[in-house]
Formats: C-alpha cells, sequence, structure tokens
C-alpha cells in the first residue's frame, strides 16, 4: 500500500541528496580555488555558503513535520533520524569548505608548494567523491559500502599526516615558507574533518540499515 | 528469574468451523503492561477473552490447547468462572457502568462475594477510587448514578469496579477506543500506575497507545502470533517483516 508518507519521504529523501550534491560541488570549487588561485571563485563559494544552511534547516523543519505529523517507527523512522544527523554532517562539512575559500583568499601572495597542492588536490577529490559515493549509499541503503566509504576517511587522515610533515619540512628548511605553509596545513587539516563527517554519515547509514549505533573511526 | 503469572501453550479457538487462533504459545511475567496489537480480525481479542473465560458465554466455540493462571488449568472441569473472573478481571472498549450509584458500581463485586461490613467496602471504594485516579473528581458525588459521569469517567470507575476485588491481573479491550485524546491519556496514566501493583494485558488499535505504555508488544496476524517482544526494541527495530509493515502502516 502507497502512504501519503511514502510520497512525503521521497521528497525528503531528494532535498537531501540534492543538498549532499551541493556540498560535494562547494568542496570541489573551494579546493580548485584554492590550488588554482581564484579569488573569484574563492568569494563565490564563502558567498554562497548561507544556501547549504538554509537547505539544512528547511530539511530539519521538513523532519520534524514529519515526526509530528506521521509519527514514524520502525524503518520509517530510522530514515528521518538518519536525515536530521546526516544534514548537520554535511552542513559541517560545507562550513570546512568556506575555510579552504578563505585560505584560497590568503594562499594568494604567498609561496607556491607544489608537491603540497598536489596532496590538497588530491584529498579533495577524494571527499568530492566520499560525499557522492554516501549519498548512493544512503539511496541504496548499502551498509558494505558505507563502510567501504569510511576506509576513505582512513586514507585522508594518513594523507593529512603527510602533508603536516611535509609542510613542516618546508618550514624548516626556508622561513619564507612559513606562513604558506601554515596555510596548507589548515587545508589539509580542513579536508581530513570533512572525510570525517562524511564517515559520520556512513555509521548512520549502517544504523538506518540495522538499527545499530557504531563507531566506523 | 521473573515469575511467569499466565501462560498459554497451543492454544487454538474455533468459532464453529472457523480456527480464529491458531496454536498461540505466549506467556505474562507478574507485572507491567503488554500490549496485543494486529490488524482487525487477527484474533487479539479472542485471545485476550480467552484469559478470563469470556468466550465460554459465546456458543458454538471450541478452545483446545492450555491457559494457566499461576499454575493452575483455567479450562479444568472444576475451574470456577467466577472465582476466575474476580482474579483476572476485564474492562471493555465501552464503559459500561451498571445503571446504580457511582458507589454501588465499585462495591459490586464485592458485594456479591458477601461483603456486608460498610467500613470495609467504604474504603474499597477509596482505595479503588485512588487507585482508578477518578477519586478526586467523583468523591463528592459517589451515590449519583455512574451514568451522569463523562465517558472518561466512567471508564476509569470500570477499571475501580475491577480494581475493588483485587484481581492479580487485569485484561482491557480497547478500552479508550470510545474516548477524547484528554480521557485516554488520563486512562494511560493510570494503567501506568497501576502495573507497579498489577499485571495488565491490553487490547489496543492505537499503536502509540501501545508503545507510550507498554513494557512488551505482541503482534498478532490472521490468528497467529507473529512477533512478541520488548515495546521499545519493536517499534524502533521488529524482527519480522510483517511487523514492520503493519507497525508502519502499510497494511491493517
Amino acid at each position: 500500500m502507497r502512504r501519503l508518507f511514502d510520497d512525503e519521504l521521497e521528497e525528503l529523501d531528494s532535498d537531501f541528496t540534492e543538498m549532499g550534491l551541493l556540498v560535494a560541488d562547494r568542496i570541489s570549487a573551494a579546493v580548485t580555488a584554492f590550488t588554482d588561485r581564484d579569488t573569484q571563485l574563492a568569494d563565490r563559494v564563502i558567498n554562497h555558503d548561507h544556501e547549504v544552511n538554509e537547505r539544512e534547516i528547511a530539511l530539519e523543519q521538513k523532519s520534524f513535520e514529519m515526526i509530528a505529523l506521521y509519527q514514524p517507527v520502525t524503518t520509517d523512522l530510522r530514515e528521518i533520524v538518519t536525515i536530521l544527523k546526516a544534514v548537520s554532517d554535511l552542513e559541517r562539512a560545507a562550513d570546512h569548505a568556506r575555510n579552504i575559500a578563505h585560505a584560497a583568499l590568503k594562499v594568494t601572495d604567498k609561496e607556491r608548494i607544489p608537491e603540497l597542492e598536489a596532496l590538497i588536490n588530491q584529498m579533495g577529490t577524494k571527499t568530492t567523491q566520499m560525499i557522492r559515493d554516501v549519498l548512493t549509499a544512503y539511496t541504496s541503503v548499502d551498509e558494505d559500502r558505507a563502510k567501504q566509504i569510511a576506509q576513505i576517511g582512513q586514507e585522508l587522515d594518513e594523507l593529512n599526516h603527510d602533508a603536516r610533515n611535509l609542510s613542516y619540512e618546508h618550514m624548516k628548511s626556508d622561513p619564507e615558507f612559513k606562513t604558506a605553509a601554515s596555510i596548507y596545513v589548515n587545508v589539509a587539516q580542513d579536508l581530513d574533518r570533512i572525510g570525517d563527517y562524511v564517515t559520520n554519515v556512513c555509521e548512520w547509514i549502517i544504523y538506518l540499515k540495522s538499527g545499530r549505533i557504531v563507531e566506523l573511526d | 528469574m521473573t515469575e511467569k503469572i499466565l501462560t498459554t501453550h497451543d492454544l487454538h479457538l474455533y468459532y464453529g468451523n472457523k480456527e480464529a487462533l491458531k496454536g498461540i504459545n505466549l506467556d505474562f511475567n507478574r507485572l507491567g503492561i503488554t500490549a496485543l496489537i494486529g490488524p482487525s480480525g487477527c484474533g487479539k481479542s479472542t485471545y485476550l477473552r480467552t484469559l478470563n473465560r469470556m468466550n465460554d458465554l459465546i456458543p458454538d466455540v471450541t478452545i483446545t490447547g492450555e491457559v494457566k493462571f499461576q499454575g493452575r488449568d483455567l479450562y479444568a472441569p472444576q475451574a470456577d468462572t467466577v472465582e476466575i473472573r474476580k482474579e483476572i478481571g476485564m474492562v471493555f472498549q465501552q464503559p459500561n457502568p451498571f445503571p446504580f450509584s457511582i458507589y454501588e458500581n465499585v462495591v459490586y463485586g464485592l458485594r456479591i462475594a458477601g461483603v456486608r461490613d460498610k467500613s470495609v467496602l467504604d474504603e474499597a471504594v477509596e482505595k479503588s477510587l485512588r487507585q482508578a485516579a477518578v477519586w478526586d473528581e467523583v468523591r463528592d458525588h459517589l451515590h449519583e448514578s455512574a451514568l451522569a459521569l463523562s465517558g472518561g469517567q466512567q471508564q476509569r470507575v470500570c477499571i475501580a469496579r475491577v480494581l475493588a476485588v483485587s484481581p492479580d491481573i487485569i485484561l482491557l479491550d480497547e478500552p479508550t477506543s470510545a474516548l477524547d485524546p484528554v480521557s485516554t491519556s488520563q486512562i494511560e496514566a493510570t494503567l501506568l500506575n497501576l502495573r507497579h501493583d498489577y499485571t495488565i494485558i491490553i487490547v489496543t488499535h492505537n499503536l502509540q497507545q501501545a508503545s507510550r505504555i507498554s513494557d512488551r508488544t505482541a503482534f498478532f496476524m490472521d490468528g497467529e502470533l507473529v512477533e512478541v517482544g520488548n515495546t521499545k526494541e519493536m517499534f524502533l527495530n521488529p524482527e519480522k517483516k510483517k511487523t514492520e509493515d503493519y507497525l508502519s502502516g502499510r497494511f491493517g
């Protein structure tokens, strides 16, 4: 039997996916702005950050309404709880994209460190792919896929570690690099944090599927 | 281990040739609230009525299997239904106060049992009405007709009437389905207090009611017990797909 609730849930799901894709685009744009030193693009990311926040609030309100009006139980409830938790993780991920865009503005007149830029590019690609994958894993309620995606979070940890070591080496070898290297360290740190937030979403997908609350890191 | 106060084993019930209960195995621990849920015609009310032999009154009913209350077979030839219904009381869907005063309604069972002492009766009236959470509303009208009360008050007086004879188990068959939301929540609050002193088994169509007040839920369908378990777990993560579909309103 098709319920009114199913239509509303479908709408909620597609709004959630849209928000997720928007966040992935923001991260990708912020990293491009940083590595290409494109201040216009960085400004755009910063000026449009409110859109992600507005979507988060709209999704939360819609979820509260559905809980109040339909009093869902079992997987219906878990699905709404998953969205409620995942949207705040995505919103926080977008905050880190905004940080990266701010870093892009600060780094423009500093020394370039190509090896670090390559690492950051790699981390950027991984995080945006992680978000796109996690949205698919959510839609198909794929617990195994969620676990695999969380593994990428650990790869990001390692890359962040490499980026940090590389920055310190540059700082030591040439004090000229000091400011630039510390900006690179922060950006790598932001991307690592984004990986942590996506890992949280993976945990909620496992909850959605199984009803179990787990820790994946 | 928690003591089992009531056990049913391989319980079948037939209305003529129609098998309404298809071998139910379900036990109840002492105290707490168990909710029986399921779509209309699933057998939950029929099952409830077997627990104090209310189905005896229906012609052409055949019951096989076993119902034991504190180890005693309720369907043994020597079992006394009047005694059983004192120990296992029932509250019905429609409040059914007798056309007497509130006082006489509450002491009805005691009078039948031969209690004459006015102080004993007075005490039972106050205690039962307090337990049923209706004392404050009716204490000044005890000798007025129970029929003059609101539906919610009548239902609580009916609960008091059951409590007056000190049962161990209280069966309730959709006790709030004829009541407004405020009366419903008063009855629910009453039951939540009573669960510390009585074993309560309630049939309800209101799933939120089951999830709000019961410790354990049993889901019936087509005369079978599909799933029984801790209410919280069942409403968050039921074991069976059928239970999931019913709880989330996909059928029924």
